[in-house]
């Protein structure tokens, strides 16, 4: 029994299945099949952003600008959309995801050559970024009816059940769940954050793995521009302002030490899924507006407050003399 | 040197003496806008020009910096003192940097006004807001009475809840929700202003009340974000989205039928109310606390004890004209 607490993972489960009964207790109607296949996908977008930032923060790293970088590729997509409805969709995503990369790629560097703290690198970006989408847009916004019916139709389109955006969510997971546990990028990710002077020493260059998780944390915050973008039919410079937030709560309440070297895919999921039920239910409970805000940070702090004791115990006294001095 | 000065003087006097002509037939009134090239001003310059096409001894002379800033602005006052035209009616980019340079336009005897967006008391004689509080209050419950003959359940999507405007907006609109028999409003919940809460909130809103029948949302990130969400659900024909928004973001989902009808101010009745208050001024009425000055086909325009007066209720945009005012702002 102790060891099955000790699993992250399990509790996670066992803390979201909790959050379901209590909510059911309040609302009945959160649990039916369909309203959950809702939920899934109303946090598919989370759980997208939440992969990349889990191998963005395994690394030691942080990457603020995810957020930020959504909202220019969703820009992009939606310009790209709105100038030449023409262009087919599978490419516009694919010119965006590039694109996220290549902006992912400009904080990887910056940390990598330059060897800035990650924190201000993103901080930075973060508002380059943003300002990018004012110079690119004017400051106007890109409507519903200037984008074209596939654009929209995409991420709504159901396919075996579900919409296409939860598959992209279930395809994302299995792809980082298969570079994380299957390749050498994916090991050198949890070896760096782990003890990056022992990486050195095994071959690993540790700026090299920290670009390459700031590339595909950016890629994924380009397919996730175009997902918000479509998803809710409209593009401006503010979309997804404070989400970075969110991302990184995600990824926290999943386990993944911010000190780095500690984490999983699974936790990431269930870390987003956990906050996207707590999005969900609270519009249905009726809870006012401030006590939403208030309930939101507590989870994070008791999430953070778990985390560090289960990390704690990791720690092996060696110099059992030097303690006791 | 001497013929250069004095070609200078001659042609000076000239010059004002053709301007001086020039007032005798038509009088000059500048619309001062924030920027040029922006299409809420160049719809309010439409307006313009047919109230002086109405009034007939009117020349509009539509004018304003190329980028919105207040140092921009100030020139072209100063270049319009020098034209010594009538009256000057601005949407200023600054409330107090103007005052001075508006104020000496008050003393050459120019009526000075402001709409839009005002200018201290100091550097104007009167205000012209688009609309008031309660004219908003009432039209956002009104716009969802309307398609509601038979009453029903409706809910409202506002801004943060600490939002100002959205606040007194649906406090005016509480006052007179009894004026609409059999409007119940259900809920009041929290956008704030973010496309995805917004959303997310409208599905909760949803699912929460089966016969929900329309959802008010006085801001434009909500009014966009709850069609989107009612399209999604298939709730189209069964809840009506409405309240304030701009009609190039509501044209889809107008089209889409998720929204039968919304309410924004209409930049066109602001240029032409504002010029025709302008007139009315050239013509000796006083902008004074109580006073009421003429808008033409408008009607009138009452001025609080701050020389404040509100045009009218926000315009109402639906199927017929929302792709025509989409092109616009």
């Amino acid at each position: 029994m102790a060891k099955i607490l000790k699993n992250r993972e399990i509790l996670l489960v066992i803390a979201i299945a909790a959050l379901l009964v209590a909510i059911t207790l309040r609302f009945p109607g959160f649990v039916a099949p369909a309203n959950l296949a809702r939920v899934y996908n109303d946090t598919s977008i989370l759980i997208i952003l939440a992969l990349g930032q889990m191998a963005v923060i395994l690394t030691r790293c942080i990457d603020l600008s995810m957020a930020a970088n959504l909202a220019l590729c969703g820009m992009v997509a939606a310009m790209i959309n709105a100038a030449f409805p023409g262009v087919p969709i599978p490419l516009v995503i694919l010119v965006v995801v590039a694109l996220g990369a290549l902006l992912g790629s400009i904080n990887g560097l910056l940390v990598w050559k330059l060897d800035i703290p990650p924190i201000v690198v993103t901080l930075g970006t973060l508002t380059i970024y943003r300002g990018t989408i004012f110079l690119l847009s004017n400051g106007a916004w890109i409507n519903a009816h200037q984008m074209s019916d596939a654009f929209k139709a995409l991420p709504r389109a159901p396919l075996a059940g579900l919409p296409v955006l939860s598959w992209l969510s279930v395809l994302a997971i299995a792809a980082v769940y298969l570079l994380m546990t299957r390749t050498p990028v994916g090991r050198a990710f949890f070896a760096v954050g782990g003890n990056p002077h022992a990486a050195v020493y095994t071959g690993i260059d540790v700026g090299r793995t920290r670009f390459l998780a700031y590339c595909l944390s950016g890629a994924l915050a380009g397919l996730s521009g175009y997902l918000w973008v479509s998803r809710y039919a409209v593009a401006y410079v503010d979309i997804a302002a404070g989400f970075e937030l969110d991302i990184i709560a995600a990824c926290v309440i999943g386990g993944i030490s911010i000190a780095g070297g500690i984490g999983s895919v699974p936790g990431a999921v269930l870390g987003a899924l956990f906050l996207g039920v707590i999005k969900n239910a609270l519009p249905v409970v009726n809870i006012s507006p401030f006590a939403q805000l208030a309930i939101s940070g507590t989870v994070i702090i008791i999430a953070v407050a778990v985390n560090a004791r289960t990390e704690k115990r990791k720690g092996r006294v060696i110099l059992k003399k030097a303690e006791a001095v | 040197m001497k013929i250069f000065k004095a070609l200078m003087v001659t042609t000076a006097v000239s010059l004002a003496l053709m301007a001086g002509t020039a007032h005798a037939e038509n009088k000059k009134i500048a619309l001062v806008v924030k920027a040029l090239g922006i299409g809420f001003f160049e719809a309010a310059n439409k307006g313009a020009q047919e109230a002086a096409k109405e009034l007939g001894d009117v020349e509009i002379i539509y004018t304003g910096p190329t980028s919105t800033t207040a140092e921009g602005q100030i020139e072209v006052i100063n270049s319009l003192v020098a034209q010594k035209v009538d009256a000057i009616a601005i949407s200023a980019n600054d409330k107090d940097a103007l005052v001075p340079a508006l104020k000496k336009a008050m003393d050459r005897g120019i009526k000075v006004i402001s709409w839009d967006s005002g200018v201290a008391p100091e550097g104007r004689a009167m205000h012209l807001n688009p609309s008031s509080n309660p004219l908003i209050g009432n039209m956002i419950i009104k716009l969802a009475a309307d398609q509601l003959p038979d009453g029903g359940d409706v809910a409202v999507l506002s801004a943060s809840a600490t939002a100002t405007n959205q606040n007194t907006w649906i406090e005016e609109m509480k006052k007179v929700q009894g004026n609409y028999k059999g409007i119940n409003v259900v809920a009041t919940v929290y956008g704030d202003d973010l496309a995805d809460k917004s959303y997310r909130e409208t599905q909760g809103l949803i699912q929460s009340y089966p016969n929900l029948k329309a959802i008010i949302a006085p801001t434009s990130v909500g009014i966009v974000a709850a069609a989107q969400a009612v399209e999604d659900a298939g709730k189209v024909g069964q809840i009506n989205v409405t309240g304030l928004g701009l009609p190039s973001e509501m044209a889809g989902h107008v089209k889409a039928g998720s929204s039968k009808s919304f309410a924004i101010w209409n930049p066109i009745d602001l240029g032409y109310s504002a010029t025709m208050i302008a007139y009315d001024l050239i013509g000796g009425a006083e902008a004074k606390p109580g006073a009421e000055l003429k808008m033409g086909r408008m009607g009138t325009v009452k001025l609080d004890d701050n020389n404040e007066g509100a045009m009218a209720d926000p315009f109402v945009y639906d199927a017929s004209n929302v792709e025509e005012f989409a092109k616009i702002f």
